[in-house]
């Protein structure tokens, strides 16, 4: 493969950024916000002439890498640390320095009351540089580094307000979530490292072929629980709609446009794993499906604006899963649904935050109404976002979700029926709950009180969301315009054969937008002509309550896990502490030293931990003995 | 008629542990004759002049293996080399914290809350026999990994252990506690002494040897009564076991560790750890190789339950020291993983991970020293919150020592247990694999916690302060916040270097 020794400069701009706001502390406090900002957009520029460059080479001499050093080498396993850009991983790189970028000047603006900017701004090129990291890696390890950079960026993002006990709260079950996701990954590594004898991309791809399903299999489902954790699909989603509780402009970049769909970027990278392992892929068409209906549900029954937007990240990822569990023929409608939906997901955010900017902070849309008349800007880039989320054409929305859709029902079969019904419910159910969202906000009565002073956001919060919105618009169309992001892409799986067609694709369009015009119809008449309460009824259906309770998601973690967790735990403590001692007291006191020194100042008696130690001597003895039989 | 024989000793290989000893002699002549004012510098001096002396004899002698370098009972090769080496490198960083005076009690005879006490606190007397002391300990920890008799292994057991007891009651403050855990320490080491030695009598009457290279052959031959060994391979883990803490013989380590000075406990978690897993390395993989299939099951086990028993209880420690001493029982549950490996790369991968857990050991608790209030360390976790915003340089170095614990990519921690862990599944061991990586991730849950703790809570306003590091400690912190870094992101020269030195000759 060809070296290009100028892939490190997309992740050394934003490190070196994040390293100098840091360490010079306070003397960057003036201009720390602006560096930052110029750093991540020449890394964008840096990716534009990597993609220029990349254009003008020939299919197979597109991907390039770059190896930095020698990481690792023990006997015959070597891993270097090296970079590798192809048509995937630049797809991400303009993305993740794009989209930062727009981020990196909504936050000038938004955290400039802040006197932390800094700091914060330090932690948003962290956070760039760590996830360039990740979808540069040329390597499982190489990626594992960016995986955990990123977790620990977000944290650091999370936490950044971190005056309310909630937020810490927040950090927290995120943190117990992705743990597990990292867990699936160092599983998958080291499983491919023992029986592969590799770690990297192309290494596991060209063991594939020889090595047992049942190998595969095991790395497979390793990688889904990693995707899993980080793209909050079921069963480890509960963490995202808490994660909400960061400044806005961390939840638009972190938790819509780049690090959750991390997960979509493992599973398509892997594609050489699940195509060999057809039950770890079967996994990720259903977790991608539950997902996909669960984040609609949750998402029509929050009044947090946050809220809802990030159960609809969850189900829009779910698509995105969905479609890279249908093998060669969804890989690129995945990636295409990531990057139009890092579009309007992310301008929608940023939408919410500027509306929570004009309203005081608050989130609760029932407090909102008639926004449109005092924030147009706003109003026209989140409808934007809005009539491409819900698949409305010719907005991007509806060009890839489209093409999630029919590709699930051409997947044959029963199955292709389920999936893809599952998926067509799934667009109606979106566009209810974000017609809600328009309506609550935007177009409804004002229901706010007369203190609030609503408010259009300053040019350096709306031109992003404008450069956004221009995004939602264009690039559904100019991606799928003569299947340009699928042959741009297909150098890098392994098609095979021809998919037969369940229905044609037009049927497919309509019946999708027939879905998309009941969703609408219908929030519209309960919202639009009816009244809005100020707060939420409590006589609500039984399936409403369960909704607004995400499900029952957090009370059956609780039950499952948090609660035997803690039993486990805190009767280890005991055993540690006290019941060796209860056990020995009837043997008898020991006389041991001269007592009054050794009064009980720790819980701990000498005698006891001796019995122990005689106790485990005998288990030990005996556990030898039955071997040896 | 027994014939004796005069010993034949090879000076140049024995070197690295005669000087050690050397020093220590000095030192006691010091306590004796020279004048109190000078004692503190000079012994420092002796202290420091020995161990790199040393080191630098070991780095001379480093080629030169040898089976008979003291007729049989010493045994020096390049797994001996690394080990001796990883103890004096760690040794050394200690020194450097011990060096900080104001841990240890003014003078070690008088009654906790007594009138001479507070005399010997006034007149700022200082016990400077802590490092002939720990001289000492460093000898016989060295002696430790390359003994080959049983006799010697006991000898260096004993030197190493004694002056320990001694070192973990000497604490400035919270004296009884201190002294709790010191004879706390002695008695449960001693009782585990007694199994040790059983141990040796069971593999006498097995093998009616004592060296390793004749009970192996015993081994090999198989014309030994097999209850012997079972018995003498169980009563020497016993005592083995107890050293590294490995759960159920791991009751003393909070204690102690809390109690003892933080500056001993820095140096016993770091060195004491590398001595005792070097000599079960040897004992394990030269002398009962062949009769894996006896003692490999129970130790399984028994790392199995470490791991998890570790990971899980230090998540409800409130005391910064509780919480590094269970946090040190799980490690140990991780080592013993490349014990029962029995391959070549379970031997490099235990001997890089005790490298690199010691230096981070040596640097978490360098930091615990540098947290203060007027009475003394502050080691209850919650007023730590809020540390990273008064002091941003301690609270992430000690957030990178816990993210090296952690097993976090970039830090040491992670290669460690990533060639631990892959060394563990290509000995056939998933269930090793699976609970190790489970627990390191229960363990990152309260390092992490730890980290979160100091940055994201608001400071607690009372009087917790974290002092100026004297300039020895700042030496101490530095190397280790380096190291520890370093070799996560480059660690190919000393992996390499260790995989082309670390072979235990028969």
């Amino acid at each position: 493969m060809v070296t290009n020794n100028g892939i490190v400069y997309l992740i050394a701009l934003p490190l070196i950024g994040s390293l100098l706001l840091l360490l010079l502390g306070r003397k960057a406090d003036k201009w720390g916000h602006l560096l930052a900002t110029a750093l991540s957009a020449s890394s964008f520029a840096v990716g534009l002439f990597q993609l220029s460059e990349m254009l003008s080479r020939e299919t197979e001499n597109r991907p390039v890498t770059q190896k930095l050093f020698n990481w690792i080498s023990v006997g015959s396993f070597n891993v270097d640390a090296s970079l590798l850009l192809d048509q995937l991983s630049i797809c991400f790189v303009l993305l993740i320095t794009g989209v930062g970028t727009l981020i990196h000047i909504y936050s000038i603006s938004y955290m400039s009351h802040d006197k932390d900017r800094r700091r914060f701004f330090a932690y948003l090129n962290l956070f760039i540089a760590a996830m360039l990291l990740l979808v540069l890696g040329d390597s499982y390890l190489n990626l594992y580094v960016g995986w955990e950079g990123v977790g620990l960026a977000s944290y650091l993002l999370i936490g950044f307000w971190n005056q309310k006990q909630a937020y810490a709260t927040a950090s927290k079950k995120a943190f117990v979530m992705n743990r597990i996701g990292d867990m699936g990954l160092s599983f998958a590594i080291m499983i491919a490292f023992a029986s592969l004898g590799t770690v990297s991309f192309s290494g596991v791809k060209e063991q594939a072929h020889y090595a047992s399903e049942a190998t595969m299999t095991a790395i497979g489902v390793a990688l889904l629980i990693a995707a899993v954790g980080k793209s909050a699909q079921f069963p480890l989603q509960a963490w995202l709609g808490d994660a909400m509780a960061g400044p806005t402009p961390v939840s638009a970049l972190i938790h819509a446009a780049t690090m959750v769909t991390a997960g979509v970027y493992l599973i398509v990278r892997s594609n050489f794993v699940f195509e060999a392992a057809p039950t770890a892929q079967l996994l990720v068409l259903i977790v991608g499906a539950i997902t996909l209906m669960f984040g609609a549900i949750v998402g029509t029954a929050k009044d947090d604006i946050k809220k809802v937007l990030a159960a609809s990240t969850m189900s829009q990822i779910g698509y995105m899963i969905l479609g890279a569990g249908l093998g060669p023929a969804g890989y690129a409608f995945a990636i295409m649904h990531l990057l139009t939906h890092g579009f309007f997901k992310a301008g929608m955010f940023l939408g919410a935050g500027s509306v929570m900017h004009g309203m005081n902070d608050e989130v609760n849309m029932r407090k909102y109404g008639a926004l449109r008349k005092f924030m147009p800007i706003t109003f026209i880039t989140f409808g934007l976002g809005y009539l491409a989320i819900i698949g409305v054409p010719p907005f991007a929305g509806f060009y890839s979700k489209d093409m999630i859709i029919e590709t699930a029902f051409n997947a044959g079969g029963l199955k292709g029926i389920l999936l893809g019904s599952t998926a067509l419910l799934g667009a109606a159910i979106t566009a209810f709950y974000m017609t809600r969202v328009m309506i609550l906000t935007f177009t409804s009565p004002k229901r706010w009180d007369e203190d609030q002073h609503p408010h259009e956001s300053p040019i350096l919060m709306w031109a992003p969301m404008a450069i956004l919105a221009i995004g939602s618009v264009t690039s559904g169309f100019l991606l799928s315009r003569g299947n340009a992001l699928k042959h741009w892409l297909e150098p890098l799986f392994e098609e095979h054969g021809e998919h037969q067609e369940l229905l044609a694709p037009i049927v497919v369009s309509g019946l999708t937008l027939l879905m998309v015009a009941i969703g609408v119809a219908s929030a519209v008449i309960k919202y639009q002509l009816s009244d809005v309460d100020e707060v939420a009824p409590e006589s609500v259906s039984t399936f409403t309550r369960f909704a607004r309770r995400d499900l029952l998601q957090d009370d059956i973690n609780e039950a499952l896990f948090m609660r035997p967790g803690q039993a486990i735990t805190s009767a280890l403590v005991k055993i540690d502490e006290r019941v060796v001692d209860g056990a020995v007291r009837g043997i008898g006191k020991i006389a041991i030293g001269s007592g009054a020194q050794l009064r009980k100042v720790q819980t701990g008696y000498v005698r006891s931990y001796a019995a122990l130690i005689l106790v485990g001597a005998v288990a030990l003895i005996a556990a030898i003995w039955v071997v040896t039989q | 008629m027994i014939n004796f024989y005069s010993p034949t000793l090879e000076y140049s290989l024995l070197a690295p542990i005669l000087i050690v000893l050397g020093g220590a002699l000095i030192g006691v002549l010091i306590e004796a004759f020279a004048p109190a004012a000078s004692r503190t510098r000079s012994q420092l001096f002796i202290t420091l002049t020995s161990l790199v002396l040393s080191l630098a004899a070991l780095i001379k002698v480093r080629n030169e293996g040898s089976a008979s370098a003291a007729m049989e009972s010493v045994t020096f090769d390049g797994a001996g080399v690394l080990l001796q080496a990883s103890i004096l490198v760690l040794a050394i960083i200690s020194v450097f914290l011990l060096a900080d005076q104001e841990n240890f009690t003014a003078l070690a005879a008088a009654l906790p809350g007594s009138e001479q006490e507070r005399d010997s606190l006034r007149q700022d007397l200082k016990v400077t026999e802590i490092y002939p002391l720990t001289l000492f300990a460093v000898a016989g920890m060295m002696l430790f990994p390359v003994a080959t008799d049983l006799i010697t292994l006991f000898v260096a057991l004993e030197v190493l252990s004694l002056p320990l007891y001694i070192l973990a009651g000497l604490s400035r403050r919270r004296r009884l506690m201190s002294q709790e855990s010191a004879l706390k320490y002695f008695l449960l080491g001693a009782f585990s002494s007694a199994f040790f030695l059983m141990g040796i009598a069971y593999l006498y009457g097995y093998s009616s040897s004592v060296s390793l290279s004749g009970i192996h052959a015993a081994v090999v031959g198989g014309s030994g009564n097999d209850i012997y060994l079972l018995l003498g391979i169980a009563f020497l883990s016993v005592g083995l076991l107890f050293k590294v803490g490995a759960v159920p013989f791991h009751a003393w380590t909070p204690d102690v560790y809390q109690g003892a000075p933080t500056a001993v406990t820095a140096f016993m978690a770091a060195a004491t750890k590398v001595a005792a897993f070097g000599a079960m390395l040897r004992i394990f993989y030269v002398c009962f190789a062949e009769a894996y299939w006896q003692w490999r099951p129970a130790l399984i086990a028994i790392a199995l339950v470490t791991m998890a028993f570790g990971s899980l209880v230090a998540i409800a420690q409130k005391d910064v020291k509780r919480m590094l001493a269970y946090s040190s029982i799980a490690h140990a549950g991780f080592l013993l993983a490349g014990v029962i490996s029995l391959n070549k790369s379970g031997l490099d991968a235990t001997i890089f991970y005790l490298f690199v857990y010691g230096v981070a050991t040596v640097g978490a608790f360098a930091i615990v020293t540098l947290v203060r209030d007027s009475a003394g360390e502050v080691t209850d976790l919650n007023r730590w919150s809020g540390l990273g915003k008064r002091s941003p340089w301690v609270a992430t170095a000690f957030a990178g020592f816990l993210l090296a614990f952690a097993g976090i990519p970039l830090t040491s921690g992670f290669i460690g247990k990533f060639a631990i862990f892959s060394a563990a599944y290509e000995s056939g061991s998933t269930a090793i694999l699976i609970t190790g990586v489970l627990a390191s991730a229960i363990a990152a849950f309260f390092y992490i916690r730890v980290i979160v703790l100091m940055f994201f809570k608001d400071p607690i306003e009372d009087g917790t302060t974290v002092v100026i590091p004297s300039l020895f400690t700042q030496v101490a912190i530095t190397i280790s916040t380096v190291i520890t870094f370093a070799l996560g992101i480059y660690p190919t020269p000393l992996i390499n270097f260790i995989q082309s030195t670390a072979q235990f000759i028969r």
